[in-house]
């Protein structure tokens, strides 16, 4: 009996302790990340080609004070009196931003990219709201970001923080003053050395350009992020590397140089891109003129394509005539036998799928819900270039070589899955089954294929060494959409192509920006 | 031997063709006698067609009516009176009647528990008892609980602590417990996930869970019927956004109203039926299922002592 008593206090005991001792907490992979210090300061950035900017010389600053003027002397001051009083979340938070802006930026918008990738809720009658951007705040929150719309905002965003960083380093070599740190001994650096002088500041140059773009693209989020872009700036001045004047002359610049995307992103047709009814009709009544099955909607109740019109908008890359040319031929006609052999490939991979299988299906899923494929390919970036201690300008315009790459992947594709307006192999085949949610636009060709080919080409530019890993890696994507039910391989291999091509662009101008001399 | 025969064939016929629910026997105040194994499988049908997205109470015509089967074996020992050990391994099948998403199957968890009566005495017109339980469970198979609702389970290993008091007058009780369980931490085969927030990582934190329940209703040597109401709430936890699939570190609230009857045959000494329901009245990012458990149970008595019926307070499931 003793001994009964005994086991099951032990049992009883552990049951209580185990979980108790157990820390649960979850870190995300880049939250201990050390502080940026690039290996090479890239100095001359200046001179880099911009995207929208003309020239990086067109725009002005006041001149700074001098480090010895009444004003910059009290500017320290603000500074050492930050210093003496840091809490733990302020030395957190200067270690979260000094691990790199663009960097954290990026991680922000794939944040609400995730937040706000959900299609909207039916009405009673069986219709869908759309999201409105007059008036964000109403249900469906504006915007839904889907993967096209998610592919458009991280390109404007990374553009944009491109071509501020390009001006900033323009100034900062003119300029040429230094950071508080350097010169004040009292004063401790805090965050990386950026090689680089402090004037204007490029964490308040990213802070003004994300915070300006919201009101394009996520105007729902304008307080959260104006709440994050002073987060970024007092953290640089609390760590020692801007002063006041360094951060206000920055975060003008972030704003004005924010207008030329704000302005190309209201003419880009992106705004039309939902179509009407109208639209949506014609597309049915074309594929049937041309003797196709046209596709229609998997949901219930049926809604609506998602952008129909998001193929017209423009890219960044080339203009809409090369994206007309990129478009590839068609693919197997509904009533085929190629396409009935490539319907019962489809369902002969789901009818049985293997766990390796569904794990590839799910890794590259990027469903509802997610930061979509455009948001996965900058994680997978961003997780390779943080070992490579690039300095912010370069870290800028690799985000915005792969995103644009991403955006007009994602016009080609839509353009042409609208063009052919071609069933999903569920609708071919009612047998097929998915593994994943079913997108709700045609299928030919695979989004998740024409994005990954585009990024790989392009990153295996960018990181030469890791081309392979990433041709890979977009083979593997590709894949999974055959693997989970709802591509044919046609979707696929046409689609990787198509973004190998679009990824060749980018690499054409990477080798004409100046940054690769 | 011919029972046991009966039994074997019964068994087979089941496990072929049937699937998981709970067990029953860590939840009810009966133990098995010394050197008895009770052993048997049991087949569940769980279904729903409307759920809670957080409070909002919907229907999804994407997925239809969502359907999980479960067919499990189960044992429960005794090592004396007053020391059971039970084990049940589930293999579980998942269906939606409507949309396009593919169902699952395979082994889920494994659990096993230690059941405890340190206290039985007489207190006024009855019998009052006490039992703690401790118990755990670990997945069996390597199935990913990122695709819900069509995900077979939520892959968590958990540890469970249970207190239950039972109290018989006559041939009528009332039995209350209270229980908590631990959950590990679970890894998606994706890299990030949002909840409330983006995470940047495949591993989710589990949020432990309490677990109440009340049973009442009569117990005999033959016969048992009860009814049941049980409540499960997540400690912490986080809700469905509005048109978003569920995810495994939601907040699954029930509360859930059932029956439990088991009728031990005369004719064939062990073997008895048990059939049990029960249905979620009110819940919180869970489906409303109505859920209904069909399971033939054996005693075998290693002492080979003709006592193969148990006694109303040591019993099977």
């Amino acid at each position: 009996m003793k001994k009964i008593i005994g086991l099951s206090v032990l049992v009883l005991a552990a049951a209580v302790a185990i979980p108790l001792a157990c820390s649960k907490g979850v870190n995300d992979r880049t939250a201990d990340i050390p502080a940026l210090t690039p290996t090479a300061a890239d100095a001359d950035a200046g001179t880099w080609k911009p995207v929208l900017v003309a020239r990086a010389d067109t725009f002005t600053l006041a001149a700074p004070a001098a480090v010895n003027s009444v004003g910059y002397v009290a500017e320290l001051n603000e500074i050492k009196g930050m210093q003496r009083s840091l809490s733990q979340a302020d030395e957190d938070k200067i270690k979260y931003w000094s691990a790199g802006g663009v960097l954290r930026w990026n991680e922000i918008l794939r944040g609400l990219v995730a937040k706000y990738n959900l299609p909207p809720y039916q009405n009673a009658d069986g219709t869908y709201p759309a999201p409105n951007s007059a008036n964000p705040f109403a249900y469906p929150l504006f915007p839904f970001a889907n993967p096209p719309y998610a592919a458009r905002a991280y390109a404007y965003i990374s553009a944009a923080q491109y071509d501020a960083l390009v001006v900033a380093w323009a100034l900062k070599k003119k300029y040429n003053r230094a950071a508080p740190y350097q010169v004040d001994s009292t004063i401790q650096l805090k965050a990386g050395k950026a090689g680089v002088s402090a004037y204007p500041s490029e964490a308040a140059v990213l802070a003004g350009v994300n915070a300006e773009m919201m009101k394009l693209l996520f105007p729902t989020e304008i307080a959260a992020i104006e709440a994050r872009a002073e987060e970024q700036e007092r953290a640089a001045i609390a760590a020692g590397v801007a002063s006041r004047s360094d951060i206000v002359a920055g975060e003008a610049l972030g704003r004005q140089i924010a207008q030329l995307f704000l302005a190309r992103g209201r003419a880009d047709n992106a705004g039309k891109a939902i179509g009407t009814p109208t639209d949506w009709a014609k597309l049915v009544s074309d594929a049937q003129a041309r003797g196709e099955t046209p596709w229609y909607s998997l949901e219930t109740p049926k809604r609506p394509p998602m952008l129909p019109l998001f193929g017209a908008v423009k890219p960044f890359l080339f203009d809409s005539a090369t994206c007309v040319s990129l478009r590839p031929g068609p693919p197997p006609s509904t009533g085929s036998d190629q396409m009935k052999k490539e319907t019962e490939e489809i369902y002969n991979y789901v009818k049985d799928a293997s766990r390796e299988h569904l794990r590839i299906v799910h890794f590259w899923a990027d469903g509802a819900g997610t930061y979509a494929p455009p948001g996965h390919w900058d994680a997978i970036a961003s997780e390779d270039f943080i070992p490579m201690h690039l300095s912010e300008v370069r870290w800028a315009r690799n985000m915005a070589l792969l995103n644009m790459s991403l955006m007009d992947a994602g016009i080609v594709c839509w353009n042409t899955k609208y063009y052919y307006y071609n069933p999903r192999p569920t609708q071919m085949d009612s047998r097929i089954k998915t593994l994943t949610g079913i997108p709700n636009f045609p299928s030919y060709i695979s989004g998740h294929s024409t994005f990954s080919g585009a990024a790989a080409t392009i990153l295996g530019h960018l990181v030469p060494e890791r081309a392979q890993a990433y041709a890979d890696m977009a083979q593997e994507a590709s894949m999974s959409r055959m693997y989970g039910g709802i591509h044919f391989r046609s979707d696929c291999t046409v689609g990787l192509t198509v973004g190998q091509n679009v990824g060749k662009y980018a690499i054409q101008r990477a080798q004409n920006d100046g940054a690769e001399k | 031997m011919k029972p046991k025969l009966l039994y074997c064939i019964l068994l087979l016929l089941c496990s072929a063709s049937c699937l998981q629910l709970q067990a029953q026997t860590d939840q009810d105040a009966l133990m098995m006698d010394k050197n008895n194994l009770c052993i048997g499988p049991m087949y569940s049908h769980s279904s729903w067609k409307k759920y809670w997205e957080g409070t909002f109470k919907r229907d999804n015509q994407n997925l239809g009516t969502v359907t999980t089967q479960m067919v499990s074996i189960m044992g429960n020992y005794g090592i004396t009176r007053r020391l059971n050990v039970m084990a049940g391994l589930p293999y579980i099948f998942t269906k939606a009647s409507a949309g396009t998403l593919h169902g699952l199957h395979g082994l889920q968890d494994v659990n096993a528990w230690i059941k405890w009566m340190p206290v039985e005495t007489s207190l006024g017109k009855g019998v009052f008892s006490v039992y703690t339980l401790g118990g755990f469970s670990l997945p069996a198979s390597n199935y990913t609980p990122d695709f819900l609702p069509m995900s077979i389970g939520l892959h968590s290993k958990t540890l469970m602590a249970r207190l239950m008091l039972d109290y018989q007058v006559g041939g009528f009780f009332v039995t209350g417990w209270g229980a908590m369980n631990w959950r590990s931490n679970i890894h998606l085969d994706r890299t990030s996930y949002y909840t409330t927030s983006l995470h940047l990582t495949n591993e989710v934190e589990m949020p432990d869970m309490a677990a109440f329940q009340l049973r009442t209703g009569y117990r005999s040597d033959y016969l048992i019927a009860e009814a049941i109401v049980s409540n499960n709430t997540t400690i912490k936890g986080f809700d469905m956004r509005k048109n978003d699939m569920p995810f495994p570190s939601n907040k699954m609230n029930m509360t859930t109203a059932g029956f439990n009857v088991k009728y031990t045959l005369k004719a064939v000494s062990g073997l008895s039926l048990i059939g049990a329901g029960n249905y979620v009245v009110h819940g919180r990012n869970v489906g409303q299922a109505l859920t209904l458990d069909a399971g033939i149970f054996y005693i075998i008595d290693f002492t080979r002592k003709s006592k193969i019926v148990s006694s109303s307070k040591t019993n099977v499931p």
